[in-house]
């Protein structure tokens, strides 16, 4: 089941990245595999084959799947997946072929490439994995594409038309006739007169013929459409003025529309950044911009939430898949707790000195660092992408979203939602705004301001541990993790206006996608000074960001 | 005049005599550790320390060094480059050190540089660096650029028949220098400029989706497209992550790494890195007896069986054994005398064959390209027929193309330019 998750992952990437790798080229009549059951094949040869396989060298294997292939056709497919996933193994005895999965415990499973039937677990020893390598693996890529082109799912199909554009080769032509004979849906269809369109310009020497063909191209994002058109106007034999024209018209066309796409994509990438940024702000909006304390420990609450993260996964190895939903409220809790104790046993005998908490504050810093440098090495942890949080959303040929950027900017925006009501509804929230805008009138209305103080200081940190969460998909885990987020952090709250929430979301998102317009133009570096720069230049014009507050309550 | 120059003679015996007893009364030989313990480096240099000081115990285990103990004396300049040449001073000068062991990036080999020249120390340096560079008082062990990028760039085009470059790397010397080097070797071997994209990024940097997405158009125009990267530290692994979430596999678009081995790769899920590439000069997995005997030596040293080794380490086991061969050819820890009698040692490679240090203070070794496998650990796909020679001064930039560096009289001389006969030329 799970490799052929990993299989329909990597053909996901197959429609999306279009391999340069070209489709093969040993490919026969035969490989476009014939409907017989694999049970009625002669088994002598193919044993043979196998049993060659678990020995060859790295060279020798492309020659033994080819063979494979053209003897076993559909049946190997289960075979061509296991080896591309790396899941191949044999018995070092009996030399007998299976694919091994760990189990949760962490148990070698093996079972039969071609049946599925369990072979119960296996020692370490007694089993060797079939070597593969890159140019393998392209090779098994190829294969599969060919076996999924009669016999696999639409996208599947879908896939593997897609990476004959590629390979125009005569051969891979009749395989994409002998699948538009079988009878296909109309979006594979399409592909294929696409491919045929494209082999028309190429070959044909007829002008109309080969203007209908422009004409077919004209519009699509592929990949290969556009090299093959670009190609065309860059060869100095291509005479005919009026192919010449439409070719240029037509590339212009699917240029056009690339741009828009690239502009979407920059707008993602914008917004994912900006998501980043305020998740790890909104903990310090509420420290620094509601209580007014300059907390410079605040991105070590972040990496304790990513710490968190870690520890939760190993202490549930079983169940990777959901445990992010547990290290979430566990986060908040732990960064929350150590919030309080900050704010209890420093912030509250310093409070109304700013130099002397931003001191205290950048020392408990530096303490946290160093204590996770003792608890877990200064080695940074491997904390585990659930599968549901891996891969890309694909929109079209040009234009993708990848799920773990998608899931934390609407992760990003939940936190914030949730936060804001609980300023807005909520009595804990009544009292934190009361306090921060007079704190001896709240007192004397009865307010527990010590209390309060406390609470509003760990809501911030846990904030902050959830934002760790977040974290630990997107970087790496360990003890500097919250350094390299606490002067974005900084920055995101000054610009978007202390003690306005909305001015950190705002400030947030506009930050990243400047950053990222940016940055194709200017490069990283770059990108990252014009950002800091303007920001100086804007707090130099208006001191108190971009939603001031007003009114008493500022002074 | 005869009775004169007699005395004198016998004066100046006396003296170096004394003085030679004042270094036998030592009783220790002092190997100072100059790696960074605390900050961004701690990550890899931790290690490096632990090495030289299992390498130091095994040496005393044997009986020490001219029948002397060694004694490790470990600084920590906390990824501070400044830091790093206040160290040096501190153990040449109050230490009294022999030999140094040390440094990571290039920018602290830079800033230690002028100390340890200015007060004649000995240093060894493990890490595979940009070349361009080649001091008295400084042995190279790890790779010059000819010893890694520019094979590894070799098995790119000739294996893999890669057509279009990407040159990403973290905004320092180390990969600016060597990505001017390839950019002229690629031009030179026929590679057109718009077939090369390079990008810098700053140390560090976590959000690859943009670059991620350039590297993937760059790689759709129809020709087989890699990435060669040079990003240095921490930021590998958000880049491969990104890499595997935009759906780029090794197949489509390979990256060989200069920086990534297996401690690197201990941090990650390494499942979606399979098939990426690293060239270096030794891997934990090449399969040799001194090799096995050393990864089971360092888990006892360090009483966890997960750790890993890698390249640097290796770079300092033979760092370390030239220079106790060496201090035993030439009966002294005196830094003319061993650097001299450095010259020629040989030593055996973990990774098989005889690594030996050149006239130009560095070394030959043999050059592997490894594929990632999912359990963190590489498998040699290419290697080189023998060994490389290191380079100190590229033959690829136009400044340092007539340089040599050559330690033996009578040219003793870093930076000799072959064309002007003359020492003191200038590199990039």
């Amino acid at each position: 089941m799970k490799h052929l998750l990993l299989t329909g992952c990597l053909l996901l990437a197959l429609v999306t990245t279009l391999p340069a790798a070209s489709a093969g080229s040993v490919v026969s009549e035969q490989a476009a595999p014939s409907a017989t059951p694999a049970s009625e094949e002669p088994g002598g040869n193919r044993q043979v084959l196998l049993a060659r396989l678990t020995r060859a060298s790295l060279r020798e294997s492309a020659e033994v799947l080819d063979q494979l292939e053209r003897s076993g056709g559909r049946a190997m497919r289960g075979l061509f997946a296991a080896m591309l996933a790396g899941d191949l193994y044999y018995h070092r005895e009996t030399g007998r072929l299976m694919a091994v999965q760990k189990n949760p415990a962490g148990e070698r499973i093996g079972s039969d490439i071609f049946t599925g039937e369990g072979l119960g677990v296996q020692s370490r020893g007694s089993i060797k994995k079939v070597r593969v390598n890159n140019r393998l693996r392209s090779h098994l890529r190829d294969a599969i594409a060919r076996i999924d082109l009669m016999h696999g799912t639409e996208a599947q199909k879908e896939g593997a038309v897609l990476a004959i554009l590629d390979d125009l080769s005569p051969q891979n032509m009749r395989l994409l006739q002998v699948t538009a004979d079988a009878g296909q849906s109309d979006r594979v269809s399409e592909l294929i007169e696409l491919a045929r369109a494209m082999v028309e310009l190429r070959d044909s020497s007829v002008t109309d013929a080969r203007l209908s063909a422009i004409a077919v191209m004209s519009g699509r994002l592929e990949a290969p459409v556009r090299n093959q058109l670009q190609r065309l106007l860059d060869d100095e034999r291509e005479s005919d003025r009026k192919i010449r024209i439409a070719a240029q018209q037509s590339l212009e066309e699917i240029e056009g529309r690339i741009a828009f796409y690239d502009f979407m994509e920059q707008l993602f990438f914008g917004l994912s950044l900006g998501s980043v940024l305020l998740l790890a702000a909104i903990g310090l909006a509420i420290t620094f911009g509601v209580m007014g304390v300059i907390n410079m420990a605040h991105g070590e609450m972040i990496m304790l939430g990513a710490y968190t993260t870690y520890v939760v996964q190993q202490l549930m190895p079983g169940a990777i898949e959901y445990s992010l939903v547990v290290a979430v409220p566990a986060a908040f809790l732990v960064s929350g707790s150590v919030g309080v104790l900050i704010e209890r046993g420093v912030i509250r005998h310093l409070q109304g000195r700013p130099l002397e908490t931003l001191l205290a504050t950048f020392g408990i810093s530096l303490i946290l660092q160093q204590a996770v440098r003792t608890i877990f090495s200064p080695l940074n942890m491997p904390v585990v992408t659930p599968g549901w949080m891996s891969g890309v959303f694909a929109i079209n040929p040009v234009f993708s979203v990848t799920f773990n950027r998608l899931y934390i900017l609407l992760f990003a925006l939940a936190v914030f939602a949730l936060l804001l009501v609980t300023l807005k509804k909520t009595s804990l929230g009544l009292n934190v705004r009361a306090v921060s805008q007079n704190r001896d009138m709240a007192k004397a209305m009865g307010v527990r301001t010590e209390m309060v103080d406390a609470m509003t200081f760990g809501l911030g940190s846990g904030i902050a541990g959830v934002a760790g969460v977040a974290l630990s998909q997107l970087t790496n885990v360990g003890p500097n993790l919250g350094q390299s987020y606490i002067i974005d952090s900084f920055m995101v709250v000054v610009f978007g206006g202390v003690g306005n929430l909305l001015g950190t979301l705002v400030g947030g998102f506009s930050l990243g996608v400047t950053n990222k317009f940016l940055e194709p133009a200017t490069g990283a570096v770059l990108a990252n000074i014009i950002v800091l720069v303007c920001l100086i230049l804007f707090i130099q014009k208006r001191p108190k960001g971009l939603f001031p507050q007003r009114g008493r309550a500022a002074e | 005049m005869n009775v004169k120059k007699f005395v004198a003679g016998m004066a100046l015996a006396a003296g170096t005599s004394v003085l030679s007893a004042a270094v036998m009364a030592a009783d220790t030989i002092k190997v100072g550790v100059l790696h960074s313990l605390s900050g961004t480096m701690a990550i890899s240099e931790t290690t490096l320390k632990d090495t030289v000081l299992m390498m130091v115990d095994e040496q005393n285990r044997k009986g020490g060094l001219l029948g002397k103990k060694l004694e490790a004396v470990v600084v920590d300049p906390a990824s501070d480059w400044p830091l790093f040449a206040e160290k040096t001073r501190e153990l040449l000068t109050k230490e009294k050190v022999d030999v140094i062991f040390g440094c990571w990036t290039s920018v602290s080999r830079k800033s230690v540089l002028p100390v340890i020249e200015e007060l004649n120390g000995l240093m060894f340096y493990p890490v595979q660096y940009e070349g361009e560079e080649s001091s008295k008082n400084v042995f190279y062990t790890g790779a010059s650029p000819n010893q890694q990028a520019i094979p590894a760039v070799d098995y790119l085009m000739n294996d893999l028949e890669v057509e279009r470059w990407v040159l990403a790397g973290t905004d320092y010397v180390y990969p600016r220098t060597t990505n001017k080097i390839l950019e002229a070797y690629l031009e030179a071997k026929g590679v057109d400029k718009k077939d090369i994209m390079v990008n810098y990024t700053p140390f560090g940097h976590s959000d690859w989706q943009s670059i991620v997405a350039d590297i993937k158009k760059f790689g759709g125009a129809g020709k087989k497209t890699a990435v060669v990267s040079t990003i240095n530290g921490d930021a590998n692994v958000p880049f491969y992550k990104e890499l595997a979430n935009q759906g780029v596999s090794a197949e489509d678009i390979p990256v060989v790494a200069f920086s990534v081995g297996e401690e690197e790769l201990s941090g990650i899920d390494t499942r979606p890195l399979v098939g990426h590439l690293a060239a270096w000069n030794y891997f934990q997995g090449v399969d040799s007896e001194a090799n096995e005997r050393f990864i089971q030596e360092w888990k006892k040293f360090t009483g966890d069986e997960k750790r890993v080794t890698n390249d640097p380490m290796e770079a300092t086991y033979i760092g370390f054994n030239m220079w106790a061969k060496a201090v035993e050819k030439a009966e002294t820890t005196d830094v003319d005398a061993v650097e001299q009698a450095m010259i020629g040692i040989e030593f055996p490679n973990l990774s098989g064959g005889v690594a030996k240090m050149n006239k130009n203070h560095h070394l030959s070794k043999p050059v592997f390209i490894g594929e990632i496998q999912d359990d963190g650990q590489f498998e040699v796909v290419w290697e080189t027929d023998g060994l490389v020679a290191g380079d100190a001064w590229s033959d690829f930039l136009p400044g340092s193309k007539d340089l040599i560096a050559d330690w033996t009289a009578p040219i003793k001389c870093g930076n000799y330019n072959t064309k002007a006969k003359a020492c003191g030329g200038q590199g990039q």
